[in-house]
């Protein structure tokens, strides 16, 4: 399987079930060319609605959908959708609507377009609502699956999606389970957490560990909510120290909510790999050197913090 | 305005488009329309227009640019190097790691940036702020936003537009405002009649209580003519309509949305900057022969494409 964007394997998936449900609908906000709608929108024209950059509109009008019986996706940018955070708060968790908010563009990289541009505190934002889900797939086929269950999803949910293409890491019989993390990569000195983006980076990063002498276990956590709280703890207690890696804020991201839970149920050292300070313009490759997000930077940082 | 400084203005944005193109292609990725659209109306508040001086960008009395469609900045940095700010060698860092010039506006990395925009529908409001500020502290300056047209979509900009004529009176009211339409009829995804038209747009803001002004946005003295009545205008702030082109002077980006968010090829760009500087195919080797900084762009160009 060739490397895929999460939004476009979105764009596919939504395309095929779109056929088979007549209840899904897209609302978008001028960027129905960026978060891969564009497809349904035309095979669909009368279930697609592109309101204009207009986005606590948007999620107004999913919310009203919702209530009407439609399964709405509601599609912007990450930080642009979960920028409207208090329509998000009121009209969608707390009225209970079943809409499915997509964020794409998540993280720094997205590169050039700079920080405005770079969802980077989505997942925070989101996590303290009571009700939506966090799901954050890694690849085409995680993503494809993610996609129909979010149909299926009783209530409203957020899928965090790339720009960039992303490596297969799933393996063939890849089932994708809410709520469920995934083993992608045993071992017994360090648990390194991630989704979406970065895992691929954390895979390559544990064979470079590997020839360090350090077995790292490398954990899908496309569920950033609700965790896997029995297979974190469990792998946390069998290695005694955890890394958390994302492309995202260290604070109140997968980092935040691993860290909260950790605290509570088994203390154990954790270490938050990820974004501090704002986002900035770059190439993708040179800023996740940059903010070692790469596989070279999450091996080092993973060494310091083993103090090897 | 004579027509010797007209035809200064004319040739500083020519100048200035050749370096928006420059730039977005040696970066790989930008927003070519909407900064070719905006340049007219950048090229004569910077050099005809506003009180600033690019060696005190902090100074507290100069007028102010917000420009709220933040993701056209190439534009504003193509004026702020010509007027001195920065090296117009350093134009070609645009959305490099590590550079001030950033994909959208940042006033911390880059000092004379009045705000951080990007994010559409939040110049204006920020924009009004100052210029109430300005007014409560008794100083002169003016200050002009520029917004989008699929931009004012966004219902933060009718927030601004209900209250702006409103704030601050009646002993400071925001007569130091002007806010300015890049109205070139495509926004990203499409022709913005086709996404959410704003028609009537005139009949829209003089609802809420604006002056309005309706103009070409690429006739230089239409545009410092606006200007003029605008400063004019007491007692409220002002709009103007400038009906514009999007991605003016590049025959295959004019009104086209595909070139929304695109940078050109390295072949498309020197096209594009023959095209700017209106010269025939066939005289283009002669041209680069008499006009060796052009030449040194085009080359750098080339070199890229080997890369
Ligand atoms: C809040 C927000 N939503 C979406 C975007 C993505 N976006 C960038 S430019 C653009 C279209 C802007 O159209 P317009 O205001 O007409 O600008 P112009 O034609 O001058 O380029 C969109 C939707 C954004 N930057 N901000
Ligand atoms: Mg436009």
């Amino acid at each position: 399987m060739p490397a895929k964007a999460s939004r476009v394997a979105f764009g596919e998936a939504l395309l095929e079930l779109g056929a088979q449900d007549p209840r899904i609908v897209t609302v978008d906000a001028d960027l129905s060319k960026s978060t891969m709608t564009a497809a349904f929108a035309k095979a669909y024209p009368a279930r697609a609605f592109n309101v204009g950059i207009a986005e606590a509109n948007m999620i107004g009008i999913g919310a009203g959908l919702a209530l009407a019986g439609k399964i709405p996706f509601v599609c912007s940018f990450a930080c642009f959708v979960v920028g409207r955070f208090e329509t998000i708060r009121v009209s969608v968790a707390y009225t209970r609507a079943n809409v499915k908010i997509v964020g794409t563009h998540a993280g720094i990289a997205i590169g050039e377009d700079g920080y405005s541009q770079m969802g980077l505190e989505d997942i925070a934002c989101l996590r303290a609502l009571p009700n939506i889900p966090i799901i954050q797939p890694a690849d085409e086929t995680e993503t494809k699956q993610a996609v129909a269950y979010a149909v299926e999803h009783p209530g409203p949910l957020y899928l965090r999606l790339t720009r960039q293409n992303l490596e297969p890491v799933s393996p063939p019989d890849y089932r994708f389970q809410f709520g469920k993390a995934v083993v992608l990569r045993p071992g017994s000195d360090v648990t390194i957490l991630a989704s979406g983006g970065p895992l691929f980076n954390c895979l390559k990063a544990a064979e470079k560990l590997e020839g360090e002498g350090v077995k790292a276990e490398v954990i899908n956590v496309a569920c950033i909510k609700p965790l896997d709280e029995d297979l974190l703890v469990r792998s946390a207690g069998k290695t005694g120290r955890v890394v958390t890696v994302e492309d995202h804020s260290i604070s109140g991201g997968l980092g935040g909510a691993v860290s909260e839970l950790l605290a509570e149920v088994l203390p154990t050292p954790v270490r938050r790999l990820g974004i501090q300070g704002f986002g900035e313009s770059g190439d993708p490759k040179g800023l996740y050197a940059k903010h070692g997000l790469d596989a070279d930077g999450i091996a080092r940082n993973v060494m310091k913090f083993l103090n090897r | 305005m004579p027509a010797a400084d007209l035809a200064r203005l004319a040739s500083i944005a020519r100048d200035c488009r050749v370096q928006i193109i420059r730039m977005l292609t040696h970066a790989g990725s930008g927003h070519p329309g909407g900064s070719l659209s905006v340049i007219d109306l950048l090229t004569t508040l910077f050099f005809a227009r506003m009180r600033h001086d690019p060696r005190r960008p902090d100074w507290p009395d100069r007028d102010r640019l917000v420009l709220s469609k933040g993701h056209c900045v190439p534009a504003l940095y193509s004026v702020m190097a010509k007027a001195g700010y920065f090296p117009e060698s350093q134009l070609i860092t645009l959305r490099k790691l590590g550079s001030p010039l950033q994909g959208h506006p940042d006033r911390i990395m880059l000092l004379g940036i009045e705000a951080a925009t990007g994010s559409l529908g939040q110049g204006f409001s920020i924009a009004m702020g100052m210029a109430l500020g300005l007014r409560l502290e008794g100083r002169p300056s003016r200050v002009y936003c520029v917004v989008g047209d699929g931009e004012t979509q966004e219902g933060q900009v009718w927030e601004a537009a209900m209250s702006a004529p409103k704030l601050g009176q009646p002993d400071h009211p925001l007569d130091n405002l002007c806010v300015i339409l890049d109205y070139n009829k495509v926004q990203l995804d499409d022709f913005v009649k086709k996404v959410l038209d704003l028609e009537p747009v005139l009949e829209k803001w003089k609802a809420f209580g604006w002056p309005v002004i309706e103009i070409d946005g690429h006739d230089l003295a239409q545009i410092d003519k606006a200007l003029d009545q605008a400063e004019a205008i007491k007692g409220r702030p002002t709009f103007i309509v400038a009906h514009t082109v999007k991605g003016k002077s590049v025959s295959f980006m004019e009104n086209n949305p595909e070139w929304h968010g695109k940078a050109p090829k390295p072949q498309e760009a020197i096209r594009a900057i023959r095209e700017i500087l209106g010269v025939t195919e066939d005289d283009w080797t002669g041209y680069l022969e008499r006009n060796p900084e052009t030449a040194a762009v085009v080359k750098e160009l080339e070199a890229l494409e080997k890369k």
